[in-house]
């Protein structure tokens, strides 16, 4: 057999991943290297993988690009860092449901409505994975957590439309048992000058799937299999069909503005200062 | 056989998960819990298992017939 030419974008001296098994995170990384290298001109040289803290955010350790693991919530500030000093590199940010809404849910809204041109990647996973399994600000209403243990009474973000709404110019969502429509939406967010976001449910087995009985992680998946609607077909359900668990996968929105670095650096000029 | 299979055993977790997917029945797990191509000629290189596995651990080429003589 002939080795799969992706495998060149993980360090293959990190794998096997830590994650437990039957993990989302696994496939979802695999959809975003695979996305990478359908870009041509994108390199392990000029593309930078920027993540925040979580189980999902480890994965800018195994991808072989410059990457930058950073503090809690933070990863958009560090990747807005980058793109402002470098505009001409390619930056993707690998975040969590707890990382991106909880602690992060402010950089996360102003990175949105600034329009920078990055590429944020949210595993869903319904909880904080890493710490065992508290609530996240997306974890379903009736779920249990640790600090839920008779299920969480705080009604959920949509994390898609709370993109929208902030200002995004590319939203989107998929799912690890959807592998291929995941690695073609992030292709087209990719090639989106300006905020893109995906929202990617991942299964987490460990800390939600155990708790709430929902089985192993072939079952996880066949639940997003049995349960997410393409959107248009979302689109013609009448409402009393939207029921139960259904949610809508695809693309939600798209469109063009000018993105924060070219304003930056357009600003800088008239201010006639900072050469490049 | 029309496929070929490579498994990285060290990769395989043992989650199922390409068992429960392979429209065929061909894999299973063995007493070790790792990936174990129990029924290959029943394969049709489809890739389902290959496509979720969340580890990469398991591989599927089609091969030609003739390539096989
Ligand atoms: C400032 C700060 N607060 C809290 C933590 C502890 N902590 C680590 S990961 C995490 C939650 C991660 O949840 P999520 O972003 O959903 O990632 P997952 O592990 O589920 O992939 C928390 C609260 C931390 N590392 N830093
Ligand atoms: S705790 Fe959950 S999210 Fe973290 S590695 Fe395990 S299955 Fe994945
Ligand atoms: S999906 Fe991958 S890790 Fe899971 S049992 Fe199959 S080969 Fe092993
Ligand atoms: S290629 Fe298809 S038929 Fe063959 S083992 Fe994998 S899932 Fe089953
Ligand atoms: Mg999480």
């Amino acid at each position: 057999m002939t080795e799969r030419s992706y495998e060149k974008f993980f360090r293959q001296n990190r794998l096997p991943h830590l994650w437990c098994p039957g993990c989302g995170n696994g496939i979802a990384m695999k959809a975003i290297v695979q996305a990478i290298e359908k870009k041509s001109g994108w390199t392990q040289d000029n593309t930078i993988i920027v993540s925040g803290i979580g189980c999902s955010s480890r994965a800018s350790g195994y991808m072989d690009f410059d990457t930058l693991h950073t503090a809690h919530g933070r990863a958009i500030p560090f990747a807005t860092g980058i793109k402002l000093a470098k505009p001409e590199l390619n930056v993707v940010v690998i975040t969590g449901d707890g990382d991106c809404t909880a602690i992060g849910g402010n950089h996360f809204i102003h990175g949105c409505r600034r329009n920078i041109d990055l590429t944020v990647i949210l595993f869903n996973n319904n909880i904080y994975g890493m710490t065992g399994g508290q609530a996240s600000p997306m974890t379903p209403l009736g779920k249990k957590a640790t600090t839920a243990p008779y299920g969480s009474i705080d009604r959920p973000f949509d994390a898609c439309k709370l993109a929208e709404a902030a200002g995004a110019t590319y939203v989107a969502r998929s799912t690890a048992f959807h592998v291929q429509h995941l690695t073609k939406i992030i292709e087209d967010a990719l090639d989106n000058k300006g905020f893109s976001f995906i929202e990617a449910l991942v299964q987490c087995p460990t800390a939600y799937g155990r708790r709430n009985k929902i089985g192993e992680p072939a079952k996880m998946m066949a639940w997003m299999r049995d349960n997410a609607v393409m959107k248009n077909a979302w689109d013609k359900l009448p409402d009393e069909k939207k029921i139960g668990e259904k949610f809508p996968i695809g693309l939600f929105y798209k469109a063009e503005t000018e993105t924060y670095d070219e304003a930056y650096h357009h600003v800088m000029e008239i201010a006639g200062g900072a050469s490049k | 056989m029309k496929s070929e299979f490579n498994l990285k055993l060290d990769r395989c977790k043992g989650c199922g998960i390409c068992v429960a997917f392979c429209p065929k029945q061909v894999l299973e797990l063995d007493t070790l819990g790792k990936i174990f191509v129990a029924h290959p000629e029943k394969c049709i290189a489809c890739g389902q298992c290959e496509l979720r596995c969340p580890d990469y651990a398991i591989f599927v080429d089609k091969v030609k017939e003739e390539a096989k003589k």
